[in-house]
């Protein structure tokens, strides 16, 4: 493999606490090395006045799937604006607010990113979501089976068996290649199989008799016993509701109960996912308002725990979600088409167009506590951007956003112009804060800070010799920052140069090689458990509509494979 | 003067054209299964045959030969049935309405008795349509 | 010796049974018996066996025979074909995996085509319809541990799902269901009384092409509107009391086929079945699933959708863009209208099942068609390349009518040297980047 050497570049690296050094660095065999470990064949890139930062990590969006596919033929009008084929070693690219699946790969390589997170797989559309997964080009991807409506998780924590809870916990991500454990709208989805909801964390689900919390409870605590390289990741009851952050906060103090456990230098709990839905204030949407300060003053207090913003970005969307009844909700407010699936004994979703305009007072306030979520974290390392794409927004305007968090003069123009601006500044405090991200705290949020929280941080993230040459240089001249918000957006739209293992994908923005995509998913080992194996040979036979031998997803679905393996058998 | 009658015509599965379907196109069942019209006994009485005759039924495309037969189904007077196929296809009217969907249930076809008419193999009906030599 | 092969999927229908048993003979050539499959199911595997079968490409010759040629030189055929046509219709698609769908639409993406698949003369007036209001559904199982009301509304699974009503929608006990069928109330709206209309226990008849009509007065009496004495043959009391049954069950849902989509209305008949469904989620829940008839047509809109947004009739042929409008780039229009001037067909047959003027249209133009049997297609051809079964011979992705994919099963070998759909449809890509890189 091809040896290289970035010369005279400035380092973002918070793996090694460099903030905008200028320093070389090395690439062979795939690997970030020394500059004393190549030869004088390496080839040398110049990158001088120019930013180096690793390859960002998506944490949460929703890119391959079942709904996210739902999403695409249902919306063939999200096909009319920017899809067409590219310059590059590209195939036709299309859609706006939910790309294809050579799109969502481009996209984000283009971005400078290289890893991105499926937020929610039900594990009967595994082999779905791993076809889409093996069609995306460049980026490595994983996905996380959702556990919070899984009829065997209610039964077993009905009865509070957390060791079972694991083993069948082991058993699904074995079966389904899957990363870690995602909880949507705990217990509210499963009582939406009836047409009813779970709107704070005591309201008892139907049948099951457990409670929201007590789901969350276990699964943390399952987690744990297994160690896992992430934590759970929640989305919470009660989504996008006036008045909803106390049920925010009620769930998010569920994670002083349980202590992390694990191998691989996480320390958070719990994986709050796109907090800006869960932060409102008000009674009702006349007079919603903003609660980030709230949320966050508990969050910076809680070190278990780490979140993702979910950024509204005014643009038209498509909003998809597990949480069912909320899309059905959803559409009797903005009377759009309604796609739904309920899935059996696992979960459901729910998909509904939706047009965040700035001219609606909901949807700036909405923008607003987005961006307030992140400017309040006084700890980038556990605070991630996303746009819970493509549910705030789609992840392409990621640039954007980063516009608004780094450039408050770009951002302040937008707020002072919305129709309705007066409102927007009383109803939230975004127009007090003047904190500029830094590049610094940037590549925290995007790089090492998702790394650690996924358990990824000992070869992804950074850029210390060992760690996979995974590497995005922008045209950003840390010496002379851009002035505009518009040139912190074009230079993150547009990489210099991407390097995905060790080798360039992307090179002013044109895709030059497709790479070698990895899948990322976590083989347990647990303890053979006689009780589990029963359950599942029993509901397989009278309740799944498939048979177990036809349940899980063959290797040649995932051709590239990267294994996290772990042993939890206790003795 | 043979006698004429005017039915409205719908194409569907059965179960027999599934099967001949697998068993081969070019099977006697797949034969037996769609070179077939159901048609309601009061409407053979007015054509003026028994069942089990063939009739040469003619839409505004086209027109085939094909046996007029008890329906396994019960079909309402005025009502036919082809099972879906080639016999069915060289009378189903192409046009879509911008739909992509062209009208294979619901369209006026003219029934009249072709007792000594033969009604074509699957191949040849198509073949026979297509100006192809027929063996 | 035999042996036996379990959780076999049936490539028949949309019904997709994942719990065939066969017994094959330890060669793994010969399927020896078939078990739990339906007839159509059974008759499919059995059909493998049979005398007779084509195992070599075939073209045809000007006195209309056909001639045994290599498959090196029907490859070099169909990828000569393909290139120098300006527009190629690239057909079918349903009995195929989605992994040889994937590889055929990077050649459709090289050469210009215009990938459909059979929705376009089946459920595609479903897809026309939830593109326009979306749908509300759930899986199969679903239906199976929790539906006390089921309507099956102009389709007739007995006969062309015929497994579908004894695994998920009428006699199947499930968990909140135990008393099965006798738990749930079934409904047939059909205008004939068909083999499912026995099952039922309610039969409506409605009068041919009054589906829409029907449908609009269900969702006239659910809110309690007043109705005129009869609407499509069927008396207004008995449609307000369909409606309070409905209204009283606990989770409803109906299952539409044919009789909607081929009708006149089209996908209008199906998104008024779709917004009476919505509006029976404000009183309890309910859903509503299209019967998907070929085993894989789902899947075929699925990978097309992923690759390029549109589930079907995607229009490749700008080689920079997907377009996708039906009634320009559909099968049944390009053919009438003659747009287009080559046609490949795979795993489908048009011959038999598109209306005779598009048939008469592709039979003029230069015509390959891939399918493991002799059909009307092969017969119009200009070259037929046989190629192993998917789901019997060679294993591959397929999608449920509830989109659930599923693996099938590879359960005997193919005939000896027989290509399967990925492995020709690889040598014709290869073939193709020669032929263009010569270009």
């Amino acid at each position: 493999m091809s040896e290289y050497i970035i010369k005279n570049g400035h380092v973002f690296d918070p793996v090694q606490k460099i903030k905008g050094d200028k320093k070389d660095i090395a690439i062979k065999d795939g690997k970030i090395v020394e500059a004393s470990e190549v030869s004088s064949s390496a080839k040398s890139i110049n990158a001088k006045g120019k930013t180096i930062m690793a390859g960002a990590m998506e944490i949460h969006a929703h890119v391959a799937g079942p709904k996210v596919n739902a999403g695409r033929w249902f919306r063939p009008e999200d096909k009319i604006f920017d899809s067409h084929k590219k310059p590059g070693m590209t195939r036709i690219e299309g859609g706006k607010s939910i790309p294809t699946v050579f799109k969502t790969g481009y996209e984000y390589a283009r971005m400078g990113y290289t890893f991105a997170m499926e937020a929610a797989m039900p594990p009967l559309y595994a082999r779905h979501v791993h076809e889409e997964i093996h069609d995306t080009p460049i980026i490595d991807e994983a996905a996380l089976p959702v556990f919070g409506n899984n009829w065997f998780i209610l039964e077993y924590l009905k009865n509070r068996e957390i060791e079972n809870t694991a083993a069948y916990i082991a058993w699904i991500l074995n079966q389904t290649k899957g990363y870690g454990v995602k909880i949507v709208n705990p217990g509210g989805t499963e009582a939406w199989a009836w047409g009813l909801n779970c709107l704070t964390i005591n309201d008892p689900v139907p049948y099951f008799e457990i409670t929201p919390a007590e789901i969350v409870t276990g699964l943390m605590e399952a987690n744990e016993y297994l160690g896992l390289p992430h934590s759970v990741h929640i989305h919470q009851n009660d989504l996008g509701n006036p008045g909803n952050y106390k049920v925010t906060l009620d769930t998010l103090r569920l994670a002083e109960k349980v202590k992390p456990k694990n191998d691989f230098g996480r320390d958070q709990v719990m994986h709050s996912t796109h907090l800006q839905f869960h932060a409102y204030g008000g009674e009702s949407f006349a007079n919603i308002e903003s609660k980030a300060k709230e949320v966050m003053d508990y969050v910076n207090s809680n070190e278990a725990i780490t979140f993702d913003t979910g950024n509204v970005t005014l643009d038209e969307t498509t909003t998809m979600t597990a949480d069912g009844p909320f899309e059905h909700h959803l559409c009797s407010l903005n009377h759009l088409k309604w796609f739904n699936v309920d899935v059996e004994l696992e979960t459901a979703a729910g998909i509904v167009p939706y047009v965040y305009s700035p001219n609606v007072s909901v949807n700036a306030i909405q923008w607003a506590i987005g961006l307030e979520l992140a400017l309040y974290a006084k700890d980038p390392m556990r605070c991630f951007i996303t746009t819970d794409h493509p549910n705030a927004g789609p992840f392409t305007r990621y640039p954007r956003v980063m516009s608004w968090l780094m450039c408050a003069k770009t951002r302040n123009e937008r707020l002072n112009t919305f129709k309705n601006a007066d409102k927007i500044i009383d109803r939230t405090t975004l127009a007090e804060i003047d904190r500029e991200i830094s590049l610094y705290e940037l590549a925290a949020m995007t790089r090492a800070g998702p790394a650690k929280s996924l358990g990824l941080s000992k070869d992804f993230g950074g850029l210390k010799p060992g760690m996979n040459a995974d590497i995005a240089i922008y045209n950003i001249n840390p010496e002379k920052l851009p002035t505009k918000g518009e040139d912190y957006e074009k230079a993150f739209s547009n990489v210099a140069y991407l390097f995905k293992d060790g080798k360039i994908c992307v090179k002013d923005g044109t895709v030059v090689d497709n790479g070698q995509k990895k899948t990322f998913w976590v083989d347990v080992k647990v303890n053979p458990n006689k009780q589990v194996r029963h359950d599942v040979v029993e509901k397989f036979l009278k309740y799944y509509s498939v048979n177990e031998g036809n349940y899980s997803v063959p290797d040649d679905y995932a051709p590239h494979q990267h294994i996290i393996s772990l042993d939890a058998t206790h003795a | 003067m043979t006698k004429k009658i005017t039915l409205n015509m719908i194409t569907c599965r059965s179960i027999f054209q599934g099967v001949g379907m697998e068993a081969g196109k070019t099977s006697q069942k797949y034969f037996n299964a769609c070179s077939i019209i159901e048609m309601h006994p009061e409407d053979m009485k007015k054509l003026g045959i028994w069942k089990n005759t063939n009739v040469r039924v003619s839409s505004s495309v086209g027109s085939i030969v094909v046996k007029a037969v008890e329906p396994r189904e019960l079909l309402v007077p005025g009502l036919c049935h082809i099972p879906m196929g080639p016999w069915a296809n060289r009378i189903v009217p192409a046009y879509t309405f911008s739909t992509g969907e062209p009208c294979f249930k619901g369209f006026d076809v003219e029934i009249e008795p072709a007792i000594n008419e033969p009604i074509l193999s699957a191949i040849d009906v198509v073949k026979d349509a297509c100006g192809l030599p027929i063996k | 010796m035999t042996k036996v092969v379990k959780d076999v999927i049936c490539p028949f229908c949309g019904t997709l049974c994942d719990d065939v048993e066969i017994t094959v003979s330890d060669d793994n050539k010969k399927i020896i018996s078939v078990r739990n499959a339906c007839a159509i199911g059974a008759e499919k595997f059995n059909h493998t066996s049979l005398p007779g079968r084509v195992t070599r490409p075939r073209m045809r010759q000007p006195d209309g025979t056909f001639k045994e040629v290599s498959y090196d030189e029907a490859v070099d055929w169909t990828a000569k074909t393909l290139v120098n046509a300006r527009k190629t219709l690239m057909y079918g698609w349903a009995s195929t995996s989605c992994q040889a769908m994937s590889v055929g639409h990077e050649i459709a993406e090289k050469i210009g085509g215009i990938v459909d698949n059979c929705a376009t003369v089946c459920h595609g007036s479903s897809l026309i319809a939830i593109q326009d209001v979306g749908v509300p559904s759930c899986t199969l199982g679903e239906v199976k541990n929790r539906a006390d009301r089921v309507i099956f509304w102009g389709c007739n699974p007995a006969h062309a799902h015929p497994r579908h009503m004894s695994r998920y929608s009428i006699f199947p006990r499930g968990f909140f269901t135990v008393k099965g069928h006798k738990g749930r109330k079934i409904y047939c709206v059909d205008c004939r009384y068909t083999d499912t209309a026995r099952c039922a226990d309610e039969f409506i008849q409605v009068q041919q092409g009054y589906d829409y009509e029907l449908l609009n007065a269900f969702r006239t009496a659910a809110r309690g509107e007043v109705l005129p004495d009869t609407v499509g043959g069927v008396p207004k009391e008995k449609i307000y009391e369909i409606v309070e049954e409905l209204k009283g069950g606990r989770f409803g849902v109906i299952f539409f086929g044919m009789g909607l989509t081929h009708t006149m209305g089209r996908n209008h008949n199906i998104d008024i079945a779709i917004a009476l469904t919505r509006d029976m989620n404000d009183f309890t829940k309910f859903n509503i699933m299209a019967m998907r008839g070929h085993w894989n047509v789902t899947g075929s809109g699925q990978v097309l959708a992923w690759q390029y947004g549109f589930p079907y009739a995607v229009d490749l042929s700008r080689r920079t863009k997907a377009r996708y409008q039906t009634g320009e780039t559909t099968s049944v229009d390009l053919l009438i209208r003659n747009e287009v001037d080559a046609c490949f067909n795979i795993a489908t047959d048009p011959g038999a099942h598109f209306p005779i003027d598009s048939v008469v249209s592709m039979s003029k133009k230069p015509t390959v068609t891939i399918d493991p049997h002799i059909n009307m297609s092969t017969e119009i051809s200009d070259l037929h390349i046989p190629v192993a079964m998917v789901g019997v011979e060679v294993g591959g992705c397929a999608y449920r009518m509830d989109n659930v994919p599923i693996e099938t099963r590879k359960v005997v070998d193919p005939p000896d040297g027989m290509l399967t759909d990925v492995e020709l449809l690889t040598k014709i890509n290869e073939r193709v980047d020669e032929l263009m890189g010569a270009k």
